[in-house]
């Protein structure tokens, strides 16, 4: 597979790979890095969001 | 069944399309769609962005390869719902209708949060997510929008 890295598109069997995730009450993430001879040349993410601003409206109560 | 107060899920609904404007003097008239962007902030953004920010600055905002100040364009197919789930409850909700993606971009400040914009009415500040610290080195950020629904989209307006 090719990759996208700092050094041009090269063969991910160049690079090592280090994969790693997050999963908590916000979020789930995932990311994956490739590594050069020490060096990081592609870093790539995804998150997912599990809680999102919430606005509670309210209609005033009289006397 | 007798009367209840409560704010009318309908105009939670319409809240979310702009079809009532409380100020003394409107001006706002148009029947075109507003577009809406998603810019990415650092994590020592200063001023932060919360809930008192109330437009769209590139103070604060990552930059990098392949980043282009202001963000991406959200892509918003599906307009606002409003649902009653009582006779004094209900939720209004919208949730783009494509994921928020970065490609192929160098973002080496450490970034965690996502401001989300009217680009149509002067940047005007819609809602800011935050997330774990990332960085982004020759590759592609993701935000993943969450299902549009009552209890997980993006925004939600309620009464209870």
């Amino acid at each position: 597979m090719i990759v996208t890295t700092t050094k041009g598109d090269m063969d991910d069997s160049l690079l090592e790979k280090k994969e790693g995730s997050i999963d908590n009450d916000i979020e789930y993430t995932t990311w994956t890095e490739y590594w050069l001879d020490g060096e990081l040349v592609h870093r790539s993410a995804h998150v997912t969001l599990k809680t999102s601003p919430f606005s509670d409206l309210v209609a005033a109560t009289f006397g | 069944m007798a009367n209840t107060q409560s704010m009318c899920t309908s105009f939670m609904g319409q809240l979310l399309t702009a079809t009532h404007n409380f100020g003394t003097a409107p001006t706002r008239g148009t029947s075109a769609a507003d577009t809406f962007k998603a810019a990415l902030y650092t994590t020592t953004a200063s001023p932060a962005i919360n809930a008192a920010t109330t437009a769209y600055s590139a103070t604060g905002e990552v930059s990098g390869t392949g980043y282009t100040a202001g963000g991406v364009t959200v892509t918003n197919a599906t307009a606002p719902t409003s649902t009653n789930s009582s006779s004094t409850a209900g939720v209004a909700y919208w949730t783009p209708s494509a994921n928020l993606v970065y490609t192929t971009v160098t973002l080496t400040t450490a970034f965690d949060t996502v401001l989300i914009y009217n680009s149509s009415q002067s940047n005007a500040a819609v809602s800011v997510h935050t997330f774990g610290s990332q960085t982004i080195t020759a590759g592609t950020f993701t935000l993943t929008m969450p299902s549009n629904t009552t209890s997980t989209a993006l925004l939600r307006l309620s009464t209870t």
